[in-house]
């Protein structure tokens, strides 16, 4: 941090750790994507840097900004809500689209195929 | 002194930390066995980049780091919707 003298330490050691988690969570999320085996396992893993990896982070950033100009500084809560809100969109329609291709190819590769036999639409 | 130099240290893990999750998502990318395997990890990928660029912003102390995460986020969604749909579909825009 460049004009990093008049931050007060705690505020400091608050938004070191909080980075340092938030990097961590993300970088755990994907290890995941590379380590799981199949794609449905693989939706879950980066779900974790888009909720607690960004809102660690970009909680982070409001803190180092409000402290350093010494008044709120929250427009990072716009990538956040937007973040937090296309998210899940974005990947129920990929889960879908994949759900879609592979019932189209019949290769075995849906979960859930133990309940086949019943209207396939219906969760639960 | 020494919570400065434990934030400096500590921002530039959290930058190291989130260089490895670009780079395993660019490895899911790039051998992902299917199409949809690739998106989500372009996903993943455009997420990491966003909170690498906000990490950059919380070390130099500049606000214009926000707003390039701002488009990358805005970017990230668009891009990944339209992907999902061209799976879908086979056509984006129909």
């Amino acid at each position: 941090m460049s004009e990093g003298a008049d931050v007060p330490q705690w505020a400091a050691v608050a938004v070191g750790i909080l980075v340092l988690a938030g990097a961590a969570i993300t970088l755990a999320g994907t290890i995941g994507l590379v380590r799981f085996k199949t794609f449905y396992q693989r939706v879950h893993a980066p779900t974790l840097g888009t909720s607690y990896g960004a809102g660690l982070v970009l909680l982070a950033s409001i803190m180092s900004f409000s402290v350093t100009q010494s008044r709120p500084v929250l427009h990072e809560v716009l990538i956040l809500a937007f973040v937090v809100i296309t998210t899940p969109v974005t990947l129920v329609l990929l889960a879908r689209a994949a759900l879609y291709r592979d019932r189209a190819e019949g290769n075995g590769a849906v979960p859930g195929r133990e309940r086949a036999g019943r209207d396939d639409d219906h969760p639960g | 002194m020494s919570a400065l130099l434990f934030l400096a240290w500590s921002l530039a893990a959290a930058q190291f930390m989130l260089a490895i999750a670009m780079a395993m998502a660019a490895w899911r990318v790039l051998r992902g066995p299917r199409a949809q395997d690739r998106v989500l990890a372009l996903d993943s990928l455009y997420v990491s980049a966003m909170l690498l660029l906000v990490t950059f912003g919380i070390r130099t102390g500049s606000t214009l780091y926000f707003e390039v995460a701002l488009v990358i986020g805005l970017l990230s969604f668009v891009a990944t919707a339209a992907l999902a749909k061209f799976l879908m579909r086979g056509e984006v825009i129909e």
